[in-house]
């Protein structure tokens, strides 16, 4: 499956019942330069819309939200001595979670490449 | 998301990074001067205290002595004073210049206050030496909390806090006591968006949720949307903190009938005094339906900012908050003062507990008494007559070439512009405030409040004269031109002539280094 | 009015430049009726002479400690402080300034904040300190915040040994905020069992040491305990010069440190300001409040100092801030630090045995008063008397023989009938040979 976007500007890869999230390229320019990501636990389990990251600048933090629910089976621990890698590599090395979806239909209704960046643009 | 806009690192075009200019052997440039920290200077033995030794013929450490060293460098009198005077020469101060950062009322310091407070009647007395030994102190409280109800126009006080924020939470917490005094426990507390960050961390401390109230466009707070609120939770909002005049430097023209609101609902009216030096002798907070309301005597009352504190924030209450002030206070029979210090009589019962050990910031509280006893009832007026001019002076001699976001009303003592004029140039908000400081000038407050993009806060206070004002203005207007004809590197760039360039605040937060540690012993840096 | 640079024709000029008639219309915000009419009911402005009689005949009407013999602590304590402390923190360019949020021309005051928190931690023997909180109480309360927010749980478990105003800040603060506090009753003795208090529910530990009557309490079993449980040891100090002889609490397994700092480089000044200090574990760094300095390079890739790690602050996270705090105690804090680096390793182990002693002899002195009990097995500067009658009624009797004696217990744990023949007493370096006789002596009158 190709990867989606949701409107609060996180990428979602899906890959065999197991979702990969992390914010968007758009969204990691906006932030500036990362300074920490703080990450849950693996085996936790949450509800879409839970609070399950937060992403720092020198200047800001922003909360990121769970935009599907099922359990986390893995966080990117790399990001802990290397957060630049979210500038760097968003949408790829730059990943934060992976969580087992508990409910696939979740999925209906996210933006695709195209139609994120139109939703980007006219912010 | 980082609406801020404004970059943490080092221009990364700029050529000189990486590549250290050293025009001098030393690294000094004349009276600037290079200065290690104490620990590559310091040596363990060495010893700037003559300590007079005393015979020890039976220590009672029992198992309980150091056993390991604990790596502290000492200075001889001489070295130590002449490297803590060269860091001393790497600020800025506002005994050298305007300091304009708005909402800090940087004013001039007398220095009488300092000698009073070092009076070994005030410097050398302990907080809980016997009362009867301290009379003078407890009066020196009383009579500095007398003025400051009476600026005020509020019944009482709590002068324990340390600091605004501390205040705040006094207040807040009179505000909950209060509340469960009627058996309610409500939920909600109102907070404008163009707030400083202490109000909503204050509010979500003692536990509440807070609601936005959004700005008007003329930056001020509709009683329609404080009314909206409360009506969507009825019975559930213990409180609005409003600041007044607000951080948009303006007057809340509404606020009688935001307090009467907030009160109809059985609520109360929290103020943040920040900007109380805009109002002395020409309105009183106890006249609008306040509250509770800290003073910061550290920016109204002069006592010196000291690079970060100590600050002082005593907090006026009204009646009704009155019989909840936290312990400790003075009361005065039969021409003693006497202090209480716990619930161990009627007048304390209601006390929501104590804030801090001992009484308060005193050395703070004399310094502040100074100032109003030299300033006077006449002076005060004067004081925020002369502030208020000084910003309108400031924002007639820039309006034409900065933006003003909010024209319709005369500012207070603090003018706010936006980045607007600054939107066809190469230069951000900072840029522009780091080209101030190679003028010789602090920059503004900037990028707050957060109601307007690029915030640029003028607080001159009345310690500026005109030459000093004309000055500032001439100065701004010259580098608004220069902005506009495409100068860009002596923005981006600056400072050029400051004791460090831009410094790079992400590197400091990716990877912290909050205390020194050894070099690796020499063999090893080599591999 | 010689702090005002405006003469009247200067006023009347920059109101014509601004186009407006009076000053009142730039109060046209001020709603009409709100706006006073008459002066405030205040005195008018005064000379400087006129401020210093006033304010000077206030502080005559106190008893300065240094007037004669001086044994009072409790959270407090006189020390000598050099002479060049007080005048660097008189310049200018630290007194003056303001919190440096424009690191390029506040160096001065971000290196000696680095210095002042490599010196707190090293003492502490912790991995990193923050640039200072308001005081030793705040900073406690604040500790068990910051415990409640790392272990999410709610109570806090006090020792009877702390000092009760402290705890009373504790219980402030954490009662409002929706915290537990489990207080062990006063303990004089130092002989409380507060390790059968640790459970599940515990966030943290709360123990001072030397205890609020000058006891030196063992840390590291109930930092074992606390730990078994998930809980955090808070150790906590008011004397920092004991620091200097006794073993640091970071080497007891403590995970907050926090104490006062006013012993070293601060006047007793009736309490405050003083200046508190804060260190923790590294792995606790992003929990911690306060604001921190740290090291990073300029542009030109020089050493310089920035205040960071600011969105765990309350103007970056507002509503989701570790504190409300803002300001810290700047200027105390400079002072304190230059006053170490005045003695350094050598000489804090030096003025600490000078205390230590002091403090030893007084006890033999005043111990051997008939009916007058030292009730410490260990002490360091301070430690706590039985009399025979109670503290309160000795202390007023000898302040009239011009000996300030020490706090009665009673004075900070009132309702404890237990405690009312206790009186906590100091000795520092300022005491002197004649001070302890002249107590002696007076004390022997007095009982």
């Amino acid at each position: 499956m190709a990867i989606v976007y949701s409107e609060e500007h996180e990428w979602i890869d899906v890959e065999g019942g197991v979702a990969t999230i992390g914010i968007s390229t758009y969204a990691a320019e906006q932030l500036g330069d990362v300074v920490f990501v703080e990450l849950p636990d693996a085996g936790k389990t949450l509800a879409k819309g839970d609070e399950v990251a937060v992403v720092e600048s020198v200047k800001a933090a922003s909360e990121v939200y769970a935009p599907v629910s099922g359990e986390i089976v893995a966080v990117n621990d790399a990001l802990a001595d290397a957060p630049g890698t979210v500038n760097e590599s968003a949408e790829k090395d730059g990943w934060f979670m992976k969580i087992k979806l508990s409910d696939t239909s979740e999925l209906e209704g996210f933006m695709d490449a195209d139609a994120y960046k139109a939703f980007a643009d006219s912010q | 998301m980082n609406d801020q806009g404004r970059p943490t690192r080092p221009n990364e075009n700029d050529d000189t990074v990486g590549t250290p200019v050293r025009p001098t052997f030393t690294g000094n440039r004349a009276l600037q001067l290079e200065e290690p920290l104490i620990f590559e200077i310091g040596r363990p033995e060495a010893c700037g205290v003559d300590i007079e030794p005393v015979a020890n013929a039976k220590p009672r450490l029992g198992n309980h002595a150091r056993s390991t060293p604990i790596d502290l460098p000492g200075l001889s009198e001489p070295e130590a004073v002449r490297h803590y005077v060269r860091l001393s020469q790497k600020n800025y101060a506002i005994d050298m210049g305007l300091y304009p950062l708005g909402s800090c009322t940087m004013k001039h310091n007398p220095r009488i206050n300092e000698t009073m407070a070092r009076l070994p009647g005030f410097a050398d007395i302990h907080p809980l030496q016997p009362q009867s030994t301290v009379q003078g102190a407890l009066r020196l409280i009383e009579e500095l909390a007398g003025w400051l109800t009476t600026i005020t126009g509020m019944a009482s006080i709590a002068m324990s806090p340390k600091a605004g924020a501390h205040g705040e939470l006094c207040g807040m917490m009179a505000i909950k006591a209060a509340l469960a005094a009627r058996g309610e426990a409500r939920s909600f507390v109102l907070v404008p968006e163009s707030a400083h960050g202490t109000n909503p961390a204050t509010a979500a401390l003692l536990g509440y949720n807070v609601l936005e109230v959004p700005a008007r466009d003329d930056g001020t707070v509709d009683p329609a949307s404080v009314q909206g609120l409360i009506d969507a939770h009825p019975g559930e909002v213990a409180a609005i903190m409003l600041t007044n005049p607000n951080t948009c430097g303006l007057f809340e023209p509404d606020v009688v009938k935001i307090a009467d609101a907030i009160h109809a609902a059985g609520g109360y009216f929290y103020c943040d005094g920040a900007n109380l030096n805009a109002i002395m002798g020409k309105a009183r907070p106890g006249d609008l339906g306040v509250d509770a309301m800290h003073i910061n005597l550290h920016k109204t009352f002069s006592t010196p900012h000291g690079g970060g504190g100590p600050g002082a924030g005593p907090v006026v209450l009204s009646q009704a908050l009155a019989p909840f002030a936290p312990l400790p206070f003075v009361t005065k029979a039969d021409g003693r003062y006497r202090l209480v210090e716990s619930k161990d009589d009627d007048s304390s019962a209601d006390a929501f507990g104590r804030l801090t050990a001992f009484h308060g910031q005193m050395g703070m509280f004399v310094r502040a008494l100074a100032w109003m006893l030299s300033h006077g009832a006449d002076g005060m007026r004067q004081v925020s007559e002369d502030a208020v001019l000084n910003a309108n002076y400031i924002r007639a001699g820039l309006s034409d070439l900065m933006s003003l976001p909010f024209p319709d009303h005369p500012s207070m003592h603090e003018v706010l512009f936006d980045d607007t004029f600054l939107r066809d140039t190469d230069v951000t908000t900072l840029d522009f405030a780091k080209a101030m400081i190679d003028e010789g000038y602090h920059p503004m407050t900037m990028y707050f409040p957060l109601v307007v993009h690029g915030a640029l806060l003028i607080e001159p206070t009345e310690s500026e004269s005109r030459a000093s004002l004309d000055l500032f203005i001439a100065t701004l207007r010259d580098l608004v031109f220069a902005a506009k004809d495409g100068a860009a590197e002596r923005f981006t760039q600056a400072p050029r002539f400051a004791p460090r360039k831009r410094l790079d605040e992400t590197g400091a937060a990716r990877k912290p280094i909050l205390k020194w540690t050894p070099p690796p012993p020499f063999e090893a840096a080599a591999e | 009015m010689r702090y005002l640079p405006h003469t009247d024709q200067d006023r009347a000029d920059m109101l014509a430049t601004i186009g407006v008639g009076a000053i009142d219309d730039l109060f046209s915000g001020v709603p009409a009726d709100k706006l006073l009419g008459d002066k405030l009911d205040l005195p008018d402005h005064q000379s400087e002479m006129a401020v210093a009689r006033h304010l000077s005949a206030l502080a005559g009407d106190n008893r300065a400690a240094g007037a004669g013999p001086f044994f009072v602590g409790a959270g407090a304590y006189r020390h000598h402080v050099p002479a060049s402390v007080d005048h660097i923190i008189q310049r200018s360019e630290f007194l003056t300034s303001y919190t440096p949020y424009q690191p390029e021309i506040t160096q001065g005051t971000l290196q000696s904040l680095f210095e002042f928190q490599t010196q707190v931690a090293n003492l502490t023997a912790m991995d990193v300190a923050n640039a200072s909180m308001y005081d030793g109480s705040t900073g406690t309360a604040e500790a068990v915040l910051m415990a409640h927010r790392l272990t999410k749980c709610k109570k806090a478990v006090i020792s009877g040994g702390l000092h009760p105003q402290y705890r009373g800040v504790v219980e402030t603060l954490s009662g409002m905020s929706g915290g537990v506090v489990a207080a062990l009753p006063p303990d004089p003795a130092g002989t409380e069992a507060i390790i059968d208090a640790i459970d599940d529910e515990t966030s943290c530990v709360v123990v001072q040491s030397p205890t609020v009557y000058g006891q030196l309490i063992d840390l590291e079993p109930i930092a074992e305990k606390a730990h078994a449980h998930g809980a955090l040891l808070v150790a906590v100090f008011t004397e920092v010069i004991s620091l200097g002889m006794l073993e640091p609490p970071g080497a007891k397994g403590a995970d907050i440190v926090v104490g006062e700092g006013q012993s070293i480089g601060n006047p007793l000044t009736f309490g405050g300001p003083y200046v508190g200090l804060f260190a923790t574990r590294q792995k606790y760094l992003r929990q911690m409040p306060g604001r921190v300095c740290g090291e990073t390079v300029d542009a030109a890739g020089d050493r310089g100092f920035v205040l960071t790690l600011s969105t765990r602050e309350q103007h970056i996270r507002r509503d989701k801030a570790t504190s409300n705090i803002c300001t810290n105690s700047g200027l105390c804090c400079l002072a304190f630090t230059i006053h170490m680096t005045l003695l350094g390793e050598a000489g804090l182990r030096k003025l600490a045995e000078a205390n230590h002693a002091r403090a030893c002899q007084l006890a033999d002195a005043l111990g051997a008063v008939p009916g007058v009990e030292v009730i410490n097995e260990t002490f360091f500067n301070e430690f706590t008397l039985r009399l025979p009658k109670p503290a309160k009624d000795a202390v007023r009797a000898l302040a009239e023989r011009d000996v300030l004696a020490g706090v009665p217990a009673s004075r900070l744990e009132p309702g404890h009938a237990d405690l009312d023949n206790l009186l906590i007493v100091a000795a520092t370096e300022t005491v002197t040979d004649a001070d302890i006789a002249a107590y002696a002596d007076a004390l022997m009158e007095v009982v």
